[in-house]
């Protein structure tokens, strides 16, 4: 191919009626359906879960006007609710960046600029599921 | 296409979004009065604007999520992905009218209304 942009997304497409290959990386892994699949199966959990999120947060009873340190401890001093944003935390965060790391790769036409991209995606998920886990588990009701 | 524009698009904002809200939501871990102080700064009509985009954002991307799964896995979902683009836009509609209503009853009230 000779075209000066070969999109990551597509790179590797076999012409129509190529003799059948495995479709994957180098080493065959599968990485690419897996996280198609991850998509759909967080997308599923994550609308029970963002939505309820939301709609107790945003639009019931006031709102975010009722929201402050307290109404967080409260929350937070029952393990469902610390189990719910956990898992909510940890799927949103790598649904987003998975779509993210497909966004990057159509449009970054560099490979160094869709390298640094992916660096700092990378980081930023790093940082905010660390951060994030952190302060679920050691959050501390009584710190007042 | 514009469906999957719109996707992207909600996709890309609620995650920088959610970049920032775990990093206010962490001030819990830093004292009551820090956290307050950012919350409070939420608590205007700007940003309760800001707040109706967002849960309008998701609430499409959410619709239009299952959409794709119908379209992937359902056997006749190609067929009906523009008859459910319909559907998912009614829905999100149906959805929105009252959410945004509750959502912006208090701002309105504050701005326009009598004492109340």
């Amino acid at each position: 191919m000779t075209a000066a942009f070969d999109p990551p997304a597509t790179r590797g497409i076999q012409a129509p009626r190529a003799p059948r290959r495995r479709v994957g990386g180098r080493r065959g892994t599968n990485f690419e359906m897996y996280s198609w699949l991850f998509m759909r199966s967080s997308g599923l959990v994550l609308i029970v879960l963002v939505l309820g999120h939301l709609l107790i947060m945003n639009v019931l009873d006031g709102g975010v006007h009722r929201i402050n340190w307290g109404f967080v401890a409260g929350r937070w001093a029952s393990p469902f609710w610390q189990i719910w944003d956990l898992v909510m935390l940890w799927l949103a965060e790598l649904h987003g960046a998975n779509g993210l790391r497909t966004v990057i790769n159509d449009y970054a036409r560099r490979d160094a600029t869709r390298f640094w991209l992916q660096l700092m995606l990378a980081a930023s998920v790093v940082l905010i599921l660390a951060v994030g886990t952190l302060v679920i588990f050691t959050f501390d009701p009584n710190m007042s | 296409m514009w469906s999957w524009v719109a996707h992207r698009t909600t996709g890309v904002l609620t995650f920088f979004f959610l970049f920032a809200h775990v990093l206010d939501t962490a001030l819990v871990r830093v004292s009551p009065e820090a956290y307050n102080k950012v919350i409070e700064t939420y608590k205007n009509p700007l940003v309760n604007l800001f707040e109706v985009g967002l849960v309008g954002a998701v609430l499409f991307h959410a619709l239009n999520g299952i959409r794709v799964m119908l379209v992937d896995f359902w056997v006749s979902g190609a067929k009906y992905q523009r008859i459910m683009l319909w559907i998912i836009v009614g829905v999100w509609l149906l959805l929105m009218i009252p959410g945004v209503y509750f959502m912006l009853q208090r701002t309105v009230s504050s701005l326009f209304g009598s004492s109340s």
